[in-house]
């Protein structure tokens, strides 16, 4: 897995998944990175997972379907699928980022 | 109104120099503005630190559930917060409902709830009537609607005799794709059981004190049934709440938890200019106003429908407006588009100075407390005076467009009643009545001169069924004349009815004006030879008249009939009861102890003589309105 942060509107979209990560799972931001796991956060059990799933559908306005849920398992991946999503809905998603 | 992360900032300097009171408003902002999942967390957060520094009231909520409630928690409880409720959740097993209100060990009733939300869906408790409704015949589906509200009834009754927590049901929701068009063509379909079942959840909850039913469909259907749901997460997790509901669905609880918790607001007091009409009267006179029955006249006159609810509902209606007195009195007396009339005001303050000393003046003339008071103004330069010269006013968020007025008023938690008392609905008539009261007073030569002018008549009356709701509401409003300002709830006092050795009383009072309705609760319990008065209480609204010389007078006898020697009483001091805090010692009571800053008083019954002011006529009955016995 790269551990290269694009530059562009990923990094937009990766700061963005980084600082809903900050409030739901209520660690220090600088403590997150693209590499931040369920592993390396203590905080981020299957209820707060829940959570976070459901904050990010809302600050992207998007909606994830039970498999990609699944794979949501780190900032990383989260970064990517949401960026995806959000090409999906056009250039104008409302979310403001 | 500062933007988010500058908010954040703020709330976070406040913190950390301890300025708790600004911390919690800036925090409060933030979440109006930012109230989404995301935040939920970072803003309780941000409550554990300040916590401890500030005056919420405490609740403890039990949801009993058949769904995934959890990423619900946060966001109640942000804004619970927000309007200063501390809200500790408990939330039950996953669908193990029936068992924790069946069993008398369960975690809920070793919680102690204050509030139970029974929140279980239609396709879980009625399976067969949300899917394969169609393979029902019409007696099935009798059965499956029979078998759900017995099932309800049995669980009400239980919980009702294990707990005296208030409890609030979801009703069921209806699906939102119909089964085609024959569904409205038959008798018995599947649209018909469920509007049964829910008529009969209404019912259910009529019949037994302090049950409750949150409407459930009606939120959903409010919301767009099929936006409500999110299916996949319903599969997966039970989560049933699209991202976007759950918002809508924590406010739909609050509505309760404001009502319950006693955190209410008793007066709207409201501006006149583009709030009540449209346009400015100073200048476009009372000819060039927009109020009427067509656009853009009927939005204002549509607002002024959901102002005259709350009125109805016993919320006082004062007007805060910069104006010329005269012109605007006359407008409202006169304008043909007016529905709210001068006699739907308690209070006028029509002038040019600034409306948070206006606000306060309105506070002390209708003798509330200052956080009693919700303010709706267009304009943001006001609200913006009033949240910072009159913090504890609750200034409404009002849109920027006439449109969304009704809805923003109607959507307030603070104005939701749970229960409507005929008193409730008299009560501006009351405060006319005081208003000539004091003409009077400023008339009369001596106090006892205007004492007797009021031709009072006290009634003390055991606590009925029917003054049930009126006792409760008054422990759980009533903050100056009140010595230990204990709030009960319906179920408790009507607990307290059952007991042998407590007496609950209503004191009722009339005078020359009109009839104040009930206006007192008296509560005592005794043991042994020592009768201690639990509550004693009197409506602002008519302190200062010796009234409660009257009741004390009557403990007196009602202690010694119940073989008691001493009649005892603590006070709790409040930040509001400073009114009451000489009731005990001016009536000869010798402090006996202290505790916490309260002061127990005690009064031998033996050699007591408090002298009964000869201007009252006392009745005391036992609950009819026949007098037993007359004192004069």
């Amino acid at each position: 897995m790269s551990q290269t942060v694009p530059i562009g509107p990923t990094n937009l979209v990766l700061n963005k998944v980084i600082a809903v990560a900050t409030d739901v799972f209520q660690v220090p931001q600088a403590s997150l990175g693209p590499a931040s796991t369920p592993d390396t956060i203590e905080t981020w059990d299957s209820l707060h997972h829940l959570s976070f799933v459901l904050a990010l559908e809302q600050e992207f306005n998007v909606q994830f379907s039970p498999e990609e849920i699944e794979q949501l398992l780190s900032i990383e991946l989260t970064t990517a699928l949401v960026e995806e999503k959000v090409k999906g809905n056009g250039s104008s998603n409302g979310s403001g980022i | 109104m500062a933007h988010s992360k500058e908010l954040r900032e703020l709330v976070e300097g406040c913190l950390a120099e301890g300025r708790w009171a600004q911390a919690h408003a800036c925090l409060g902002d933030f979440w109006r503005k930012e109230g989404r999942a995301a935040a939920a967390n970072y803003v309780l957060s941000c409550y554990e630190k300040m916590k401890g520094h500030l005056p919420l009231v405490q609740t403890r909520i039990a949801f009993l559930r058949s769904m995934t409630v959890e990423p619900l928690v946060p966001i109640l409880r942000s804004a619970a917060l927000a309007e200063g409720i501390d809200a500790t959740v408990h939330v039950g097993q996953f669908n193990s409902y029936a068992q924790e209100i069946l069993d008398p060990a369960s975690a809920l009733y070793a919680f102690d709830p204050n509030i139970v939300v029974l929140a279980i869906q239609t396709r879980d408790i009625a399976p067969e009537i949300w899917d394969g409704y169609a393979d029902l015949t019409e007696a099935d589906a009798q059965s499956a609607v029979d078998r759900v509200l017995r099932d309800f009834g049995a669980w009400v009754r239980t919980f009702r005799e294990r707990s005296n927590a208030s409890l609030v049901i979801h009703n069921l929701e209806k699906p939102a794709a119909s089964l085609g068009v024959l569904e409205t063509q038959r008798k018995a379909g599947q649209l018909t059981a469920i509007e049964q079942i829910n008529a009969g959840l209404r019912a259910l909850c009529s019949e037994h004190r302090g049950v409750h039913v949150l409407d459930y469909d009606a939120l959903v259907a409010q919301h767009g049934r099929a936006r409500w749901h999110d299916e996949g997460k319903w599969l997966m997790v039970r989560m049933p709440f699209a991202p976007d509901s759950m918002l809508p669905m924590a406010g739909a609880w609050l509505k309760f938890i404001h009502p319950l918790t006693g955190v209410v607001c008793k007066v709207l007091a409201v501006d006149l200019d583009n709030t009540l009409w449209g346009g400015v009267l100073g200048e476009d006179g009372v000819d060039g106003l927009k109020l009427g029955v067509e656009y853009p006249g009927a939005l204002y006159r549509g607002f002024q429908r959901a102002v005259l609810d709350l009125h109805q509902r016993g919320i006082l209606l004062a007007v805060c407006s910069k104006n010329n007195h005269d012109e605007a009195m006359a407008a409202l007396q006169n304008h043909p588009g007016m529905l709210l009339r001068p006699e739907h005001f308690a209070a006028f303050r029509i002038n040019w100075q600034d409306k948070a000393q206006n606000l306060r003046e309105i506070a002390e003339e209708l003798n509330v407390g200052i956080d009693s008071i919700a303010f709706f103004d267009d304009n943001p330069v006001e609200r913006e005076l009033v949240r910072s010269e009159a913090p504890e006013v609750k200034v409404i968020p009002v849109p920027s467009h006439v449109q969304g007025y009704t809805q923003a008023l109607r959507d307030c938690p603070f104005f939701e009643r749970l229960t409507l008392s005929s008193e409730d609905q008299v009560k501006t008539k009351q405060y006319h009545e005081q208003r000539k009261r004091s003409d009077l007073a400023q008339t009369s030569g001596s106090l006892e001169d205007f004492f007797r002018s009021l031709e009072q008549e006290v009634v003390i009356a055991n606590v009925t069924p029917d003054s049930i709701a009126r006792v409760a509401q008054l422990t759980q409003k009533t903050n100056q004349y009140n010595v230990t300002t204990r709030r009960y709830t319906e179920q408790q006092i009507a607990e307290f009815v059952s007991r042998p050795d407590c007496g609950v009383y209503s004191v009722g009072v009339k005078d020359r004006f009109g009839d104040n309705g009930i206006v007192g609760v008296l509560i005592t319990r005794t043991e042994d030879d020592v009768c201690e008065i639990d509550t004693f209480l009197l409506s602002c609204r008519v302190i200062g008249r010796t009234i409660e010389t009257a009741m004390l007078g009557f403990l007196t006898d009602a202690g010694k009939a119940r073989g008691a020697s001493l009649l005892q009483g603590w006070f709790i001091p409040t930040k509001k009861n400073a009114p009451v805090k000489d009731l005990y010692e001016s009536h000869k009571f010798r402090p006996v102890a202290s505790e916490n800053g309260a002061t127990l008083w005690s009064l031998n019954l033996g050699e007591a003589n408090i002298p009964f002011p000869e201007w009252i006529r006392l009745h005391v009955t036992n609950g009819s309105h026949r007098s037993n016995e007359s004192r004069a």
